[in-house]
């Protein structure tokens, strides 16, 4: 899977299940000060990757994932 | 002496069966509609009868924020969009809400679909997280008033009433007592319940539901002597509580008052009801309203069309009411059976009717049996005033509870 394809697909389910102003989705975007996702929003990420890519998110491997470019980069190295 | 703090209804909203909210259900009410129907899902999850009050889920995108809706259970859907038209009825908007201390206390008893659904993904994935964050929120028994504390960001008395199909009631009593003791000026008070076919499996379980499949809106039928048993119902219900000098003094619209409440438990059998203990509850209300029977214009029943519910309760009403031959109805017959809801329900239907100079029909009572032959069960639609009227609700471990309410 190509990194657009990944950035596609996170891109929509934030905008349509998140419910995320999608102008604010650049790569540079901190989830959580920028995208407002919070504790209970994650979990519910959880469960839409696992849904979208077929792996769990650890939430161990995302300590360094803050912004919206680093969550795609991790992505890809468990699509891979 | 101390004078007494007064208790008035400023504000009703209803979300069930027979509408979506109080100018649709008052014209339900009004031409003796039912709100019966037929759930496909509970035949193909093997139920005894399919029967149910047909409520359609609302749609809440646009109304509220996606971590919100996350969190509310259908049954909390239901309370929503009844508390939001009361709050409006009453005049009362965010800003009011923001600068004022407001309570809530609602009746529910359950949220089943949120528990098995959560189980279901636990089961298939091994895997808790997979539930979604909205599930705890969702499958507590106070998912009601947790959800609906927090949307309308009320600050004050903030509890479920748990007390199974007599919770709406009981939610109504209390919130008036916190408000005539003096700790809450205004309480938003209901009762909710869920519709889902994951809910009421064990109920049906117990054969105490109506198999009248053919003719869904006759199978409803409370005092009739052909009653098959109850139809499972609910909804949203929610009436505004405010003292009457803060209610006067806000320049509020006041409805009605709530002038009494009675309560009992009949220390007996966890299913069987008693006309001994609904007769305590009765008598405590009219007592605490400081009215007599002559002065009662209207029943609503409780009657759930069940012959055992009805046998006592037609007793009770009986011995209680024989002498003034008070017109009396059960909006179950044409709601089913709103349980953990059913008490707010009727104080929302019966205070429409009392608004309205009108009394709903009992449909579906065509022949009495030799309890009911007694008590003076209204068929049609009657236009008369109400100055009083009384609501019984019991429930399942003998939990009872009668509000009366006057016009003021």
């Amino acid at each position: 899977m190509k990194r657009e394809e990944v950035a596609e697909i996170v891109n929509k389910f934030l905008v349509d299940e998140i419910e995320i102003e999608e102008s604010l989705l650049k790569e540079d975007a901190l989830l959580k000060e920028d995208l407002g996702i919070d504790s209970l929003d994650f979990v519910d990420i959880v469960v839409i990757v696992e849904r979208n890519f077929g792996f769990k998110i650890k939430p161990e491997e995302m300590k360094d994932v803050k912004t919206l470019a680093q969550f795609y980069d991790y992505i890809m190295t468990k699509v891979k | 002496m101390i004078k007494r703090r007064r208790v008035v209804i400023t504000g009703i909203g209803i979300y069930s069966c027979l509408g979506k909210n109080i100018d649709e259900v008052a014209k339900s009410l009004y031409e003796g509609k039912s709100g019966i129907g037929i759930d496909p899902m509970r035949i193909e999850y093997g139920y005894r009868s399919p029967l149910t009050g047909i409520v359609e889920r609302p749609v809440l995108k646009g109304l509220l924020d996606r971590r919100m809706r996350v969190c509310l259970a259908e049954e909390g859907e239901y309370a929503y969009m009844a508390t939001a038209e009361a709050l409006k009825n009453s005049g009362i908007d965010m800003d009011y809400l923001t600068d004022n201390e407001v309570g809530i206390l609602f009746g529910n008893d359950s949220s089943a679909k949120a528990v098995i659904e959560s189980h279901t993904t636990a089961l298939q994935t091994k895997d808790t997280t997979l539930m979604g964050s909205g599930a705890i929120f969702q499958s507590m028994n106070s998912t009601v008033t947790m959800n609906l504390s927090t949307i309308f960001k009320l600050r004050g008395i903030n509890m479920t009433i748990s007390a199974a199909c007599a919770s709406g009631s009981h939610a109504i009593g209390l919130g008036m007592m916190f408000i005539r003791d003096g700790l809450q000026d205004m309480i938003i008070c209901g009762g909710a319940q869920e519709t889902n076919y994951l809910s009421m499996g064990s109920f049906d379980g117990l054969g105490a539901f109506s198999v009248r499949v053919d003719e869904p809106t006759k199978a409803s039928r409370p005092f009739d002597r052909d009653r098959d048993g109850l139809v499972p119902s609910g909804g949203g219900a929610a009436v505004i509580l405010e003292e009457y000098e803060h209610a006067v003094k806000r320049g509020a619209h006041i409805i009605a008052e709530v002038a009494g409440y009675g309560f009992s438990s009949n220390g007996a059998n966890i299913s069987q009801p008693s006309d001994v203990g609904s007769i305590v509850a009765m008598e405590r209300a009219l007592k605490d309203a400081g009215v007599s029977v002559e002065d009662i214009d209207y029943i609503n029943a409780h009657a759930t069309s069940t012959l055992q519910g009805d046998t006592f309760e037609a007793m009770a009403l009986d011995k209680l009411f024989s002498p003034c031959h008070t017109p009396i109805s059960s909006t179950k017959s044409m709601t089913g059976h709103e349980c953990w809801m059913a008490g707010a329900a009727e104080i929302v239907y019966s205070t429409l009717m009392m608004r309205n100079s009108f009394m709903a029909p009992n449909i579906n009572f065509e022949n009495p049996d030799e309890y009911s032959q007694n008590l003076n069960i209204i068929t049609q639609t009657t236009e008369k005033k109400i100055d009083a009227y009384l609501s019984n609700s019991f429930g399942f471990g003998g939990t009872n509870s009668a509000l009366v309410i006057k016009k003021i």
